[in-house]
């Protein structure tokens, strides 16, 4: 049965993730936040935490946005293949959802229309669209809105087959090393292992997108997750990178195939406002 | 230690800060970030006037959110000091003496806080809701048209930030970051 879906509900279920995201985090998000002041050694270290605890409850008493930077909106949409879309054309409807999230939710708008000539489109779009066909009637909906303090500390690594295990652990701690206290520690370390040079980037960015108390069904793969967090959390860059024990909450991991000559490894790394939406329509 | 510092700092203020210090700040600072700072040293090179005195003056690496009605300003936390590198020694030479953002600074803009007798401090990133509350009064100054990024005056009253990097040479994220490292 073909289930028709109007674009407008996709439009106003957009805007209202927009909004939603930029000012209450996500209750894993939250509980690591909490828990990390157990364990955090620094006292500034401590101090910092707290202060992240009542920045975000400002946020949602008050209608301030977490962060400044509102980001730019990543939208992950898994369509259903049997939903047929009726009015405004799918893309133009998911930017209306955000030119009016954006908007009327007073988030900063910070996308240049042209990376060079860098003149602002005054309603943060476009939006970054990822679209895949899934089995069902559904439309699930993931929006992301990334902040590029982070998304600049970001890296892309094309390991030799040889490397191996040991190749990915050093350039997931390389990554988070250089990003240091750019990318407003304590992060959330997503990586991408396998694929091909893109594949890798976008697993790396739909590995934030999981839940930070939940781990990877691979077993080889939830043990890297594991590993890699005591090994990023000894590092000592600690909340705001002014050192401790808190540099990370969580390393998400995700993997694909890949070719016999190939190793890509791709660290998207994000600030302690690990922001995301999800609603399935 | 926990300090409370009213703007503006002198380099003699500036002397008695630590790398590590907590301090409260209070009083007058410029909000600028890249587009604006690019827009100054383009003013810098042609020798002309800028719109804004750095005399003494506090920089804050920040681009607000809109504000809703009735409050002065939108969330506020700092921005990436380094894509200010590129400027920041010029304005130190010029006057500039305290500088507010987040993120590692080159060598070349640890050098002129030393000759300057400047400070570099940090406020915490990700924090742009409780920043914002420090903030009570905000006017743009001149570059309307970059929007958020706009060159403000803003009043705050104790605003927390931290010493990273002191006229003295210290830099917290170098000294911090030893002192909680572990063997991998």
């Amino acid at each position: 049965m073909i289930r028709e879906l109007d674009t407008a509900i996709i439009t106003e279920n957009i805007k209202e993730m927009c909004i939603e995201a930029n000012h209450y985090l996500s209750e894993d998000m939250k509980q690591a936040l909490d828990q990390a002041k157990v364990w955090e050694e620094s006292e500034l270290g401590k101090k910092i935490l707290n202060q992240l605890e009542s920045n975000l409850e400002i946020a949602d008493k008050e209608m301030i946005p977490i962060c400044q930077d509102t980001g730019m909106a990543v939208v992950f949409i898994e369509v259903g293949q049997d939903v047929h879309f009726t009015g405004e054309n799918i893309e133009e409807a998911i930017n209306e959802g955000v030119r009016r999230g954006y908007t009327e939710g007073y988030l900063r708008k910070s996308v240049v229309s042209d990376p060079i000539e860098r003149v602002n489109t005054k309603d943060n779009t476009p939006a970054i669209i990822h679209y895949s066909i899934v089995p069902g009637d559904k439309v699930k909906i993931t929006l992301a809105p990334k902040g590029f303090g982070s998304e600049n500390m970001s890296r892309v690594f094309m390991l030799k087959p040889a490397d191996g295990i040991e190749g990915v652990k050093n350039a997931i701690l390389t990554a988070v090393k250089d990003a240091g206290p750019n990318a407003c520690p304590p992060m959330v370390v997503g990586a991408g292992i396998g694929g091909t040079f893109e594949k890798c980037a976008l697993l790396s960015k739909k590995a934030l997108t999981r839940e930070v108390n939940c781990h990877s069904e691979i077993e080889w793969v939830a043990n890297l997750e594991k590993e890699m967090l005591e090994k990023i959390n000894r590092l000592g860059i600690g909340p705001g990178g002014l050192g401790g024990t808190t540099t990370a909450l969580a390393v998400n991991i995700n993997t694909y195939p890949t070719h016999i000559a190939g190793l890509p490894v791709a660290i998207n790394i994000c600030c302690h406002v690990n922001r995301h939406s999800v609603r399935e329509i | 230690m926990d300090k409370r510092i009213e703007l503006p700092i002198n380099g003699e203020i500036a002397e008695g800060l630590k790398a590590g210090d907590y301090v409260y700040l209070s009083g007058e600072m410029y909000v600028a970030r890249d587009a604006a700072h690019k827009r100054l040293m383009e003013l810098i090179e042609k020798g002309e006037k800028l719109p804004i005195d750095l005399e003494n003056a506090a920089i804050y690496y920040m681009g607000p959110s809109p504000a809703r009605e009735g409050r002065p300003i939108g969330s506020a936390g700092p921005t990436t000091a380094s894509r200010m590198d590129k400027y920041a020694p010029t304005l130190l030479d010029l006057g500039l003496k305290a500088m507010i953002g987040k993120g590692k600074r080159t060598p070349e803009v640890l050098e002129a806080v030393n000759r300057n007798k400047a400070v570099y401090f940090a406020a915490i990133g990700g924090a742009g809701a409780l920043l914002s509350k420090c903030i009570v009064e905000s006017e743009i100054i001149c570059y309307e048209d970059l929007g958020a990024e706009a060159i403000r005056k803003i009043k705050v009253v104790d605003f927390p930030v931290i010493v990273v990097a002191d006229c003295h040479g210290n830099n917290l994220y170098e000294s911090a970051i030893l002192q909680f490292k572990k063997e991998n």
